[in-house]
């Protein structure tokens, strides 16, 4: 361990853990928009745009993020599509995350008795009313566990987007054991970093976890 | 119609090459959870122990190697490994050792959750008619488990193999490093090569995945 080149490598760190998180923040954001479009199609039972949903979903769950992003990256530019890095890597996160969330909220959504919608029913809500006030709350309670789960896997693979040429923190790891060959200064400053990332996450997750576990009525 | 670049697969034995590449990064995922289902097994039954001691280090080990990305293990096990133990390791072996540590983690995790998922009164059950520790475990809590169990670990042996797709960057050639070699060689004759490779290496993992999730859905609906 050399301290003078920890104190070198530390700014590098800060930048690339600040891109790590910001690309992360955006992706993970469009990820739950996407994930509660998608599993409120799937539940109301949408025709045509629920086929469509569900082929996404099985595409996104069983190819890797890394495969997603050199095709987006790689591949699309070869078809007139061309994109920067960082807008590379919210898209690729957001497809991912989005078919994870949607599969949550979607277990979420059907945990929710059947007597619940009835009920809203004729009390005289109308249907959005009643996805509104009345699933919408308890679905998102029960799915927080799974929703937590899915951030912090995010988070987690944002870790590939040094191979599109994104200067995260793994690219920064490699690149100063490839420049100085300080292999233990560079990695322990790797894990140090993404400790700090992941680590308040997934306390805070655990505490939320607790706080809301509030549903399950008529069951 | 655009060039989309599909044409260098069918040159030479370029196919074949990339479905090599695959087989590298199924291969290396069999292997990792073949070690990791019986190792998992073996922590998840320590884990339900009530000892203190034994709590705490299953779980510190557990939530250590859950916080890591994949990554992040991969590079502290090649690179770390050659410059503080003086190891030479293989790309190849990195992987498989993170993915066994990785694995059994995850694994035993899902034992743990499916053993204590069991209701006790079936370990008191089985107690109460004379059944020894080791019987019980055999003929009633087992075989319940499994049920459990099956389903969770299929899906964990599609999410080994798209994490594989890691093993790129630790320089082992898989199926994207050979796609990369197949479109640097044929940057002249066709320069839309990208397009195609990437993505019928898409399609690719797609097709190895999609089975095996559909076979876990299926058991987990036909079991529960």
């Amino acid at each position: 361990m050399n301290a003078a080149y920890i104190e070198k490598f530390l700014p590098l760190y800060q930048r690339a853990a600040i891109l790590t998180v910001r690309i992360g923040i955006e992706g993970i954001f469009l990820a739950i928009l996407i994930g509660l479009l998608c599993a409120i199609i799937l539940y109301e039972k949408i025709p045509v745009i629920r086929q469509v949903v569900m082929v996404y979903v099985e595409i996104s769950r069983n190819t890797p993020l890394l495969v997603q992003l050199f095709f987006i990256y790689y591949g699309l530019p070869k078809v007139g599509v061309r994109l920067s890095p960082e807008i590379c890597g919210v898209i690729g996160l957001a497809f991912l995350g989005g078919s994870y969330m949607a599969e949550a909220f979607r277990s979420g959504l059907e945990g929710v008795e059947n007597i619940q919608r009835e009920s809203a029913y004729s009390l005289g809500m109308n249907r959005f009313q009643t996805m509104r006030y009345v699933i919408l709350p308890q679905a998102v309670s029960t799915s927080i566990p799974a929703f937590i789960a899915n951030i912090i896997f995010l988070l987690k693979e944002t870790s590939v987007f040094s191979a599109i040429s994104l200067m995260d923190l793994m690219f920064t790891a490699k690149d100063l054991i490839g420049l100085y060959y300080k292999t233990t200064e560079s990695l322990t400053l790797l894990v140090v970093f993404y400790l700090m990332i992941l680590l308040p996450v997934s306390i805070l997750g655990a505490i939320v976890e607790r706080r809301m576990r509030y549903a399950g009525f008529g069951s | 119609m655009p060039d989309l670049g599909l044409e260098v697969l069918l040159k030479g034995n370029n196919m074949l090459r990339l479905l090599g590449g695959l087989w590298v990064a199924v291969k290396i995922s069999l292997i990792s959870i073949g070690l990791s289902i019986p190792l998992g097994i073996l922590l998840g039954i320590i884990m339900t122990r009530k000892n203190i001691a034994i709590r705490c280090l299953t779980k510190l080990y557990l939530e250590t190697i859950r916080i890591m990305p994949q990554l992040v293990l991969l590079f502290l096990v090649f690179f770390g490994s050659t410059r503080s133990l003086g190891w030479n390791l293989s790309g190849e072996t990195a992987s498989v050792i993170v993915f066994v540590l990785w694995g059994t983690a995850e694994m035993g995790d899902l034992v743990r959750g499916a053993l204590i998922s069991i209701p006790r009164h079936q370990y008191e059950s089985s107690e109460a008619l004379g059944f020894s520790k080791a019987q019980s475990y055999l003929y009633i809590i087992l075989p319940q488990t499994l049920r459990r169990l099956i389903p969770l670990s299929i899906n964990l042996i599609t999410r080994m193999i798209k994490t594989t797709s890691l093993i790129l960057m630790i320089g082992v050639v898989e199926v994207l490093k050979v796609g990369q070699q197949i479109i640097e060689a044929n940057r002249m004759t066709s320069p839309n090569a990208a397009f195609g490779i990437f993505l019928v290496i898409f399609i690719l993992y797609f097709l190895v995945c999609w089975p095996i999730s559909l076979a876990a859905r299926h058991l987990e609906r036909k079991w529960s």
